[in-house]
C-alpha cells in the first residue's frame, strides 16, 4: 500500500516539476499514438464503411480475417516490422528502425483492424429502415449511404476510442521497433517497463498515473466529438 | 463526416511531420548493465560536448546487441562477451575491437547461504555445490554476457542444468533476475556493478557468497560495425567514439564514474 501512496505523491511531484525529459517523453507518446491512430483511421474508416454497407462475395471471410487481426499480439507485429525495417531486411534502405516513424508504422498495423472491425459493425448495425426511408423520400443510393454512415457516427467515434486505447497502452511492439532510446524513442509505456525493470516501482507507477490522466483527457475530447456528432443527427 | 476526415488528415500531418534525424548521431547497441548502472548517463555527455556527436543507446542483452550490429542496425557495439565478440570480428562483421574496462561477476545467494557456498575455493566448486544442493539457481537465459559466463561455468564442471527442476531460466535483465532470485531465495550469477547499484534499492535479502576467481573476470569491449558489410553505417563517427573511449580522457571518465553510494563500478583497462 505504501507504494501506491508514494506513487501518487511522486506523480504529483513529477507533474508540478514539469521536467523537460518527462515532457519530451509524454509528447512523443502522444505524437506516436495519435499519429498512428489518425493515419490508420484515414484508411480503416472508409474500408469499414464499405464492408458495412455492401455485401460482396467472401464478405464473411474478410470479416473473419479482420476480426482475427484485432487480436494480433503487439510483440509479433513489432517483430514483423523490425525484420522489415532492419538494415538487413527488405526495407532496410529507408533507415527507419529505431525511429519514431517505425513506432508509428507498427501502431498503424495494430490500430487498423480494430477500427475496421468496429466501424463495420457500427455501420451494418444501423436500422435498415433508415436506408429505406431515405430512399422512399427520394434520396439517391449514395445519399442513402451517407445517411446510414451519419447514423453510425457515434459508433465510428467509439471505434477511434477503442483504437486509441489499444495504442496508448501498447508496449511490446514499440519497444522492439523503437528501442527505448533515451531522448529519441523513449515513450511512456517503454519508460514504465524500464523503470519497473530497474526496480523504481514508485516512479513507474507515477508514470502510469500520468499516462492514465492523459488518456482521460483524450477520451474526454473524443466523447465531446461524439456528443457533437449526435447533435448533428438530431 | 467531412469535418472528421479533415480533422484526421490535419492531425496526422501535424503529428508525424516533426520526426527527422539530426546528422551527427550514432547508434550504439549495448547491454543493460552499462545503461542501467548509469555509466552511459555519466560519460556520454562528456563525449557529446567534445565532438558534437550524440550517441543513442539501445540497451539489450549482449547476444541481441551483437546481432543488432551484425544486421547493420547499429554503428557500434559495446558489450561483454569476449569470445563471442572475437568470433564476430573474425567473421567480418566488426572491425577495431578494443578492450575498454572490466568488472567482475559474483555469485549471490540467500544471506544464510543454505547451500554453504561460502568458503568454496573456486567458482567451479561453488557451482558444483549449488547444483548438488537441490536449491534453485536463477539463470538469465537470454544469451547475455552474464548468461554466457554462467554456461561456461556449467560446462567446466560437466553439469548440464537445462531442464533440471532447480534451474530457472527467466530470460530477463540482470536486475530483474536478481529480484527473482531474491523472491525465490535462490542463487544466481550477477555482475558486481549491477549488484552494488541495486542491492539496497531493491531491498535484496541476499549477499555475495563467492567472488574473486579470475574465471569471473568480466571484460567489456567495443567494436565498430564493418563499413564493408554495411555501407550505411557511420563508421567515421563510430571510430571517433571508439577512440575516445580508449583514450586517456575516455578511460578517466569511466574510472571516475561512481554509483550513488560512491562505489566505482568499472575498472578502465584499455591497452594503448
Amino acid at each position: 500500500m505504501e507504494y501506491i501512496y508514494e506513487a501518487f505523491a511522486k506523480a504529483l511531484q513529477l507533474i508540478t516539476a514539469l521536467d523537460n525529459e518527462l515532457l519530451a517523453i509524454v509528447l512523443l507518446s502522444l505524437e506516436v499514438s495519435l499519429g498512428a491512430l489518425c493515419i490508420a483511421s484515414l484508411a480503416a474508416i472508409p474500408l469499414g464503411v464499405a464492408i458495412g454497407l455492401r455485401s460482396f462475395p467472401l464478405r464473411g471471410l474478410v470479416l473473419s480475417i479482420v476480426n482475427t487481426c484485432v487480436g494480433l499480439p503487439p510483440v509479433v507485429v513489432g517483430l514483423f516490422v523490425f525484420l522489415f525495417l532492419s538494415r538487413s531486411g527488405p526495407l532496410g534502405g529507408l533507415g527507419l528502425l529505431y525511429t519514431p516513424t517505425a513506432m508509428v508504422v507498427a501502431q498503424i498495423i495494430l490500430a487498423f483492424p480494430i477500427i475496421v472491425s468496429l466501424v463495420q459493425s457500427a455501420v451494418s448495425g444501423v436500422d435498415p429502415m433508415v436506408r429505406l426511408t431515405a430512399l422512399t423520400l427520394g434520396a439517391t443510393p449514395q445519399q442513402a449511404d451517407r445517411v446510414v454512415v451519419r447514423e453510425a457516427g457515434t459508433g465510428i467515434i467509439a471505434a477511434l476510442v477503442a483504437g486509441y486505447g489499444r495504442l496508448a497502452a501498447e508496449v511490446g511492439a514499440i519497444l522492439i521497433v523503437g528501442g527505448n532510446i533515451a531522448g529519441a524513442t523513449r515513450v511512456m509505456t517503454t519508460t514504465i517497463a524500464m523503470e519497473a525493470d530497474k526496480g523504481n516501482f514508485e516512479l513507474a507507477l507515477a508514470l502510469g498515473i500520468i499516462l492514465l490522466s492523459i488518456s482521460l483527457m483524450i477520451n474526454a475530447v473524443l466523447s465531446a466529438m461524439q456528443q457533437r456528432g449526435m447533435r448533428r443527427n438530431l | 463526416m467531412i469535418w472528421m476526415t479533415r480533422t484526421l488528415i490535419a492531425l496526422a500531418c501535424a503529428l508525424v511531420m516533426p520526426f527527422s534525424a539530426s546528422a551527427a548521431e550514432i547508434l550504439c547497441a549495448s547491454t543493460t548493465s552499462t545503461e542501467n548502472s548509469g555509466l552511459f548517463g555519466s560519460i556520454l555527455p562528456i563525449f557529446e560536448k567534445k565532438t558534437g556527436i550524440k550517441v543513442k543507446v539501445v540497451a539489450r542483452g549482449t547476444g541481441a546487441a551483437i546481432e543488432n550490429g551484425k544486421r547493420g542496425d547499429a554503428d557500434v557495439v559495446f558489450v561483454h562477451a569476449r569470445e563471442q565478440e572475437l568470433d564476430a570480428v573474425k567473421a567480418g562483421y566488426f572491425v577495431n575491437r578494443h578492450d575498454v574496462m572490466y568488472n567482475d561477476f559474483v555469485i549471490i545467494g540467500p544471506k544464510n547461504d543454505p547451500a554453504k557456498i561460502k568458503g568454496a575455493r573456486s567458482a567451479a566448486e561453488a557451482m558444483k555445490k549449488i547444483s548438488a544442493s537441490g536449491l534453485s539457481f536463477v539463470s538469465r537465459g537470454d544469451k547475455s554476457g552474464t548468461h554466457t559466463k554462467e554456461l561456461e561455468l556449467w560446462k567446466k564442471i560437466f553439469v548440464d542444468p537445462k531442464g533440471q527442476k532447480w534451474y530457472l531460466e527467466v530470460g530477463q535483465g540482470m536486475e530483474k533476475t536478481q529480484r527473482i532470485a531474491h523472491e525465490k531465495q535462490a542463487y544466481t550469477l550477477t555482475d558486481r556493478g549491477t549488484w552494488l547499484a541495486t542491492k539496497d534499492k531493491d531491498k535484496l535479502d541476499m549477499g555475495i557468497v563467492f567472488e574473486g576467481d579470475p574465471l569471473l573476470f568480466n571484460q567489456y569491449g567495443i567494436m565498430a560495425v564493418n563499413p564493408e558489410k554495411h555501407k550505411h553505417v557511420k563508421y567515421a563517427e563510430a571510430m571517433q567514439f571508439v577512440n575516445w573511449l580508449v583514450s586517456k580522457e575516455g578511460q578517466q571518465a569511466i574510472a571516475s564514474f561512481q554509483d550513488k553510494n560512491g562505489n566505482a563500478l568499472f575498472i578502465a583497462n584499455a591497452k594503448k
